[in-house]
């Protein structure tokens, strides 16, 4: 079945980085031969995050910050969906701050992408987490006095075991990425730069473009060390591509009956099995 | 035949263990319990209580008298003597307060020093409460037997036997046999989630709600549920809103200040029609309050929780039965309405252990109200299709080729789009709240007590239907025209009975664990009947049977 781009019209501005996510969202899927009812679209609230109104898979478009917890709650439930989760910058890693913390912690199977454009679009223009030190903004009048997050270092500190980043530029690039991610047993974080031609005048498209360069094909991303070293390369050079991988035991598989078991959507309840338990309180 | 026991001591000092067997070995020689726990918000030191009310009939609060006083620590003696009655007796270590010859003095330490365990003096200590009694002491071997792991059974055996020796038989109490449980409502809640199918629940650790994670991540592996501690309150029922739109019962729970973080999800919850459970055991509050004690006082604000207008249902639990079969009408509740369905406890309530009959299972009936293919008469699957009833078929992500299942926290069409039609969100407005009105034939009318067509009309809900129905059964045996409704469907209010029964109640009593009579301003918003009197308590203590009994006496006097 192919994927389908809804009926309806994206409310999203011309040449939005977020057409060309959905480009190579789309493409990723079909790749790999998912069914749009096999896949669940989790997000948040921003203008990336109404992706599920977009493209025809399952969705969950829940609150702002909080795609993380039931996209955790809908794989726990339902080891057999593939569970994605897209929110933006200010959604994953500002409002959503502590549930990306603990989901990398966690490292539950489900691929993270952020649309990372370093503003806030949907509001109109105030600093993100991502916005440079000293970017003027709607809101931060003489500039942002805060230091950027680094989602990418941070999620390597925190013990991801997929930590990538890509461009919304880079289609062929991003859809490889995605797939990867997707495949990934574990939490897979992709954070994807995109511009909001709208609202940030500083990280424009040509901004990303002339930064942005392939992570060499002899590069090892299973040296931590070194990954650190890309993660903290954004400047002049912003590398994009699988920074660091390694394999790592997922949460669900620490849990016999979810490993071993069927889906736990598919349980046979019985209250008569609880019976037993009373044996404790005679 | 009624027996009132109060242990105290510090925290640290094992009195919980210590309340636990003796409720244990009441239980197994066939009396009712009702045991009662008074603690601070503290790990060690300080000052704590429990009171064990034990009977031959069923009990359902506590008293405020004691038979005995078993004190740990001075402290006890100094702040409960008053409270003994006249025959009354205080267990003591011989090294307190030695030279007060109307206490009872006992070398519990010095044994469990000889025993080279200090913790076993409160062994001791239910070896001489079984012998006093007249118990049986294989009983009381069995329960110690049970209740320690092999490493400490045997010390504690012996120090069971040497607290035997130490006292002479005052009673004989004989009992019908042991055919009763004994447990609190959070362990009660949790059970009844596990039979009632939930295989989803998540929380924060917060007082006094930790009972009902702890209890069914206890059981988790082998009862296939999965329990998830979150990084916080907030992520609790999001996850438990995705766990459930996946297909799995899923339940959170909190206290007030924990449910406070839950609200935004609350209102997802409404919005995207998923079900879900939600208990708020309270606590005193605002803010942190009163961590370990008991209040009422989250009535308001659970029936108005959330941002915008949607459909929910609260209900308030009464005692340790009630809230095993509340528990499972709740999950029941929440998936034919597709509604968040809310809990009401409290510390008392949560904390409190009751003898009851042994859960009836077969009274735990599962009904899901998931549809399949044959329900989808659209081609295209629509999670909002809009009904007679405002509830529409729902089908599970991932169970139907070619469908797909679209929530969406904005407001949306039929099929789960973002919209900004004005005509689309006045019908799904309409659709969301037009569930209450069929929910409203659900409802349970408040358990009535007392006399029929009672002259004064006692009101209350939840967790003080114990100590109301023991002090409006003795009004009604001293001839007294005395009547009670205790409400345990609270949203939305069941209105039949109290309008029946308002007509001819000169005197109506409105008897609530908080300061502003939260469930009166709801029944004179929703039944336009005022109260004639209040009796509120709000100082975090729960209310006896006899605060209960002589402020309504005051009231009709």
């Amino acid at each position: 079945m192919k994927y389908e781009y809804k009926l309806y019209e994206p409310s999203w501005c011309p040449g939005c980085g977020n057409y060309m996510i959905r480009t190579a969202l789309k493409q990723a899927l079909e790749d790999l031969k998912l069914e749009p009812h096999e896949v669940v679209l989790v997000t948040g609230i921003g203008q990336g995050a109404k992706m599920p109104h977009y493209i025809k898979v399952n969705g969950f478009n829940g609150l702002h910050g909080r795609a993380l917890p039931p996209a955790i709650g809908i794989k726990l439930a339902n080891k057999n969906l593939k569970v994605i989760v897209e929110s933006g910058d200010g959604d994953t890693y500002g409002e959503g701050g502590n549930h990306f913390i603990h989901a990398i912690r966690r490292n539950i199977d489900i691929a993270h992408f952020v649309h990372d454009n370093q503003i806030y679009g949907l509001t109109k223009g105030q600093a993100s987490p991502t916005t440079a030190k000293g970017q003027k903004t709607t809101l931060q009048f003489d500039g942002v006095k805060l230091e950027p997050l680094n989602p990418l270092a941070l999620a390597l500190t925190m013990g991801a075991g997929f930590v990538a980043r890509g461009f919304s530029g880079d289609i062929p690039h991003l859809v490889n990425l995605m797939k990867e991610a997707i495949l990934y047993k574990g939490y897979a974080l992709i954070d994807i730069l995109q511009p909001c031609v709208v609202w940030n005048k500083v990280n424009t498209f040509a901004w990303y473009k002339e930064r942005v360069y392939h992570l060499p094909e002899d590069y090892d991303y299973t040296n931590k060390e070194e990954a650190f070293k890309k993660a903290m390369e954004f400047g002049d050079k912003i590398p994009i591509g699988i920074i660091y991988k390694v394999e790592k035991e997922t949460y669900e598989e620490k849990f016999d009956f979810i490993k071993n078991g069927p889906p736990l959507v598919d349980v046979d309840l019985n209250p008569k099995n609880a019976e037993k338990l009373i044996k404790e309180f005679v | 035949m009624e027996y009132n026991i109060l242990i105290g001591g510090e925290a640290g000092q094992g009195i919980d263990t210590f309340a636990n067997l003796v409720s244990k070995v009441l239980k197994r020689s066939g009396f009712y319990i009702f045991t009662n726990y008074d603690y601070m918000s503290r790990i060690r030191g300080g000052h704590n209580f429990i009171q064990i009310r034990f009977s031959d009939k069923p009990v359902f609060s506590l008293k405020s008298k004691f038979d005995i006083v078993f004190a740990l620590n001075e402290e006890t003696i100094i702040l409960h003597r008053n409270n003994l009655k006249n025959n009354g007796i205080i267990f003591v270590d011989n090294e307190i307060l030695k030279n007060d010859s109307s206490l009872y003095h006992l070398p519990l330490n010095e044994i469990a020093k000889n025993l080279k365990n200090s913790k076993v003096a409160t062994t001791v200590g239910l070896g001489v409460l079984i012998k006093y009694f007249g118990l049986s002491d294989d009983l009381g071997k069995n329960v110690v037997n049970d209740e320690f792991p092999d490493s400490i059974r045997e010390i504690n055996i012996t120090a069971l036997s040497k607290g035997f020796d130490l006292i002479d038989k005052k009673f004989n109490l004989s009992t019908k046999n042991d055919e009763n449980i004994i447990l609190n409502a959070n362990q009660a809640v949790a059970l009844s989630a596990i039979a009632a199918g939930c295989k989803f629940y998540c929380g924060y650790p917060m007082t006094p709600s930790t009972g009902v994670l702890s209890y069914i991540s206890s059981h988790s592996d082998e009862m296939n549920i999965f329990v998830e501690q979150v990084e916080d309150e907030v992520s609790a029922l999001n996850m438990a809103l995705g766990a459930s739109y996946a297909g799995v019962r899923a339940m959170t729970g909190s206290s007030g200040g924990g449910f406070a973080l839950m609200v935004e999800a609350l209102s997802l919850a409404g919005m995207i029609e998923v079900p879900v459970v939600v208990i708020d055991v309270q606590r005193p509050a605002p803010a942190t309050g009163f961590p370990t004690r008991t209040e009422q006082a989250d009535l308001q604000f659970v029936i108005h929780a959330g941002h915008g207008e949607f459909t929910r249902m609260v209900i308030a639990l009464k005692d340790v039965e009630d809230a095993f079969y509340q528990t499972a009408r709740a999950f029941n509740i929440a998936e034919k309405y597709q509604i968040p369905v809310l809990l009401l406890s409290d510390q008392h309530l949560a904390d409190s252990l009751k003898t009851v009959k042994p859960f009836d299972f077969d009274k735990i009936d599962i009904q899901r109200y998931i549809s399949n293919e044959e329900s989808i008469t659209d081609e295209e699957y629509k999670r909002y299709k809009i009904t007679p009833t405002g509830i529409s078929p729902r089908i599970l992500p991932g169970k139907i080729p070619g469908q797909i299942v679209l929530v969406d926290s904005d407001e949306h069409d039929e099929y789960g789009h973002i919209t900004e039609s004005a005509d689309i969100r006045k019908s799904m407005v309409e659709k969301r709240l037009k569930k209450l009105e069929y929910l409203k034939d659900e409802i349970q009318e408040p358990l009535f007590i007392g006399k029929e067509n009672p002259e004064n009309l006692v009101i209350g809900w939840g967790s003080t239907y114990g100590a109301i129905k023991e002090a409006v059964e003795n009004l009604v045996d001293e001839g007294i025209s005395v009547g009670a409704l205790i409400f345990g469907d609270i949203w939305p209010l069941p209105t039949q009975r109290l309008l029946e029964l308002s007509k001819n109640a000169k005197k109506i009593i409105d008897i609530e664990q908080n300061a502003t009579a939260q469930l009166e301003s709801l029944i004179r918003q929703e039944a336009l009947i005022k109260s004639t009197h209040k009796i509120l308590k709000y100082d975090g203590r729960p209310f006896s049977i006899d605060e209960v009994y002589e402020k309504i006496k005051e009231v009709l006097s």
